[in-house]
């Protein structure tokens, strides 16, 4: 945290003069301390859980939690790195979140250039199709699709012989589910683009493969960029489509795999606190360092669920 | 192109380049209806594999599992085999409305989340949002510090606020005394707390989700509209209450939606909290027990999977229906 406030203090400071100087106002400093109130009730719990995370839990189970701490060891996040095998979880969710995300880009984009770019005419249902499907609440169609994934055999293709069970099993439903939030949205982008570029294309005899690829998606970089991250996070955050598609602990994704780990510690909660914010860590790192983007893709899709 | 688009490629800055939610449904220009023509038999084929591919994907898995769920609501299923597919009817329903003691509770809890949700963090999102767009400083650091939880996953939520709500380790009970046994407060495990519990995790992480909306949603109120309102007279409060918020209409308009279908998804939070017991059931939950618990009563699943389904669609439709409506027009 303290790495990303530096430059954003810095901000804060550079863009002072630039506003007419304004003498201390008392309606500015009470602001401003209400926000900073507010600021750090905010993270009270998340403080709370480092804390925890930080006390050793002979040490609280003796004295409390809230209490002043003998020593403080980063001795819970070793063990609970190294004794729940959370690399593996890690890796589990990569092999996961990867080929989602790509995938689902490269898709959603394809669908959002044939809406967007020619006036076809299921272009509109096609894109109410998408966007509704979207919108969707995910237990409506968990049923059906948990019945589905049992059905499907896939012997030697995935470690389970069926799609259940399977890292392909939850590629395929979130490329499925998140492709309707991202045809939407670069849809919109792309119809902002010019209509003259694709149309002087056309003329000169381009296929429509090479409009796609070297005309508009160099052009919607920032809006898929927005789009990657926003999606990293959201795969990575998953809870459910594993909770209900992946029965074999080795095979679960990180967050879910939290839910069985914290079985295991169950007595011990500065292990599971731990556990939790070494879970965190991923995706705070990716939203400290693609804050705009992520920010970007939110408000793009501000027409999302 | 006459029409003056936020052109968003005019800046490398994606950040710039996020329209305002009520401008992504700018006036878009109508493709030239020549275009077709010049189309290849080649090109046809390969646009129709480039839409066809991930509409197959898209529909096999969601939209014909959406249906499957309503007909597999009208019969009874082990899910063993096809053959003990049975139609009944009505007869989930039935059961479900007037037998199932989870079912109007998890309805109500449903209602409820959303009535604290659009109640409490939506105003307080609006108000920080007004507040951080005052170009003040440090104004990033605020903006983050709010914003953090809607970048952690549900199910970490879950266990950081079960560090604060535990009955005899937590930071509320420790801090009010309530951790000896005999003096308990059971946030958790109380049916008549646990759902309010719940839902101040929920508003925590609601509130910066809403923040970031409506600042999207501030940036692009025309500045001149505050001057001008300021030159005539008009206070802090008035000019927000006359001149920007009801700029807003299209912010709202997606908070509304946002918020609803928040409420109907809400899940993990639950799930990592106490799996729904009571107290804390909602229509969600009652779903995937069906599928993950001892009993696999897939025809009564579905059921209640209709039943969310009905009221996602009660907002879904209008909703799309509007949004395509002005796209139409444009």
């Amino acid at each position: 945290m303290s790495a990303s406030t530096a430059p954003t203090v810095a901000d804060g400071i550079a863009t002072g003069p630039q506003k007419k100087r304004t003498p201390v106002r008392p309606a500015r400093v009470l602001l401003h301390v209400f926000l900073a109130g507010t600021a750090l009730a905010w993270l009270a719990p998340l403080l709370w859980a480092i804390y925890a995370a930080l006390r050793p839990y002979s040490e609280t189970s003796e004295k409390g939690y809230v209490s002043w701490p003998d020593k403080l060891t980063f001795d819970n996040f070793t063990n609970a790195f190294t004794q729940s095998d959370m690399t593996h979880y890690f890796v589990n969710t990569l092999i996961i979140a990867v080929p989602a995300v790509l995938l689902t880009l490269f898709l959603s984009s394809m669908v959002a250039f044939y809406v967007s770019r020619f006036d076809f005419r299921v272009n509109l249902f096609l894109l109410l199709l998408f966007t509704a499907g979207n919108l969707l609440p995910q237990q409506v169609i968990i049923t059906p699709l948990y019945r589905l994934y049992l059905l499907i055999d896939l012997p030697g293709i995935t470690m389970s012989g069926k799609l259940y069970d399977s890292a392909l099993g939850l590629v395929l439903i979130h490329i499925a589910f998140q492709s309707g939030f991202c045809a939407f949205v670069l849809s919109n982008y792309m119809r902002s683009l010019p209509h003259e570029l694709t149309e002087a294309a056309l003329v000169d005899g381009a296929s429509v493969w090479r409009m796609y690829w070297q005309i508009v998606l160099p052009l919607c970089k920032p809006a898929m960029a927005a789009l990657a991250t926003l999606l990293s996070i959201w795969i990575y955050n998953d809870f459910f489509w594993a909770l209900v598609l992946i029965s074999t602990g080795e095979n679960m994704p990180i967050t879910s795999a939290l839910n069985n780990l914290s079985g295991q510690f169950f007595t011990d909660n500065n292990l599971v606190a731990a556990g939790a914010l070494l879970t965190a860590i991923p995706t705070l790192i990716v939203y400290f360092l693609l804050q705009r983007q992520f920010v970007g893709g939110l408000t793009l899709g501000a027409n999302k669920g | 192109m006459t029409k003056t688009d936020t052109t968003p490629e005019k800046s490398g800055n994606p950040e710039a380049a996020v329209p305002p939610p009520g401008s992504a449904h700018a006036p878009a220009k109508k493709p030239a209806t020549g275009h077709k023509r010049l189309l290849t038999k080649r090109d046809r084929l390969v646009l129709g594999v480039m839409a066809g591919l991930p509409t197959v994907l898209h529909v096999l898995l969601v939209w014909v599992t959406a249906l499957a769920s309503i007909l597999l609501a009208f019969t009874t299923w082990d899910g063993i085999g096809f053959d003990s597919i049975k139609w009944v009817g009505l007869e989930n329903f039935k059961e479900l409305f007037t037998n199932n003691p989870q079912f109007w509770p998890a309805v109500e809890h449903n209602v409820v989340w959303f009535v604290v949700l659009i109640l409490i963090p939506t105003p307080m999102g609006l108000f920080l949002a007004v507040q951080l767009d005052k170009k003040i400083r440090f104004s990033r650091v605020y903006q983050t510090a709010f914003f953090l939880p809607v970048v952690l996953s549900m199910a970490v939520i879950g266990f950081v606020w079960q560090l604060v709500y535990n009955p005899d380790t937590g930071l509320i009970n420790s801090l009010i005394g309530a951790n000896e046994p005999g003096k308990y407060i059971d946030w958790i495990g109380d049916p008549d707390l646990n759902l309010w519990a719940v839902l101040i995790a929920a508003s925590w992480r609601h509130t910066g989700y809403m923040m970031i909306l409506y600042l999207a949603g501030l940036k692009g109120v025309d500045p001149s509209l505050r001057e001008a309102s300021s030159l005539d007279g008009a206070n802090e409060w008035q000019t927000f209450k006359n001149v920007i918020f009801p700029t807003l209409r299209p912010t709202n308009t997606v908070v509304l939606v946002v918020t609803i279908i928040e409420a109907l998804r809400a899940f993990d939070l639950v799930f990592v909290f106490n799996g729904g017991a009571q107290g804390t059931e909602l229509l969600s939950i009652l779903v995937t027990s069906n599928i993950i618990g001892e009993s696999s009563r897939i025809g009564y699943g579905s059921a209640i999977a209709v039943v969310l389904l009905l009221i996602s669609l009660v907002v879904i439709i209008p909703y799309l229906i509007s949004t395509f409506r002005k796209e139409r027009r444009a």
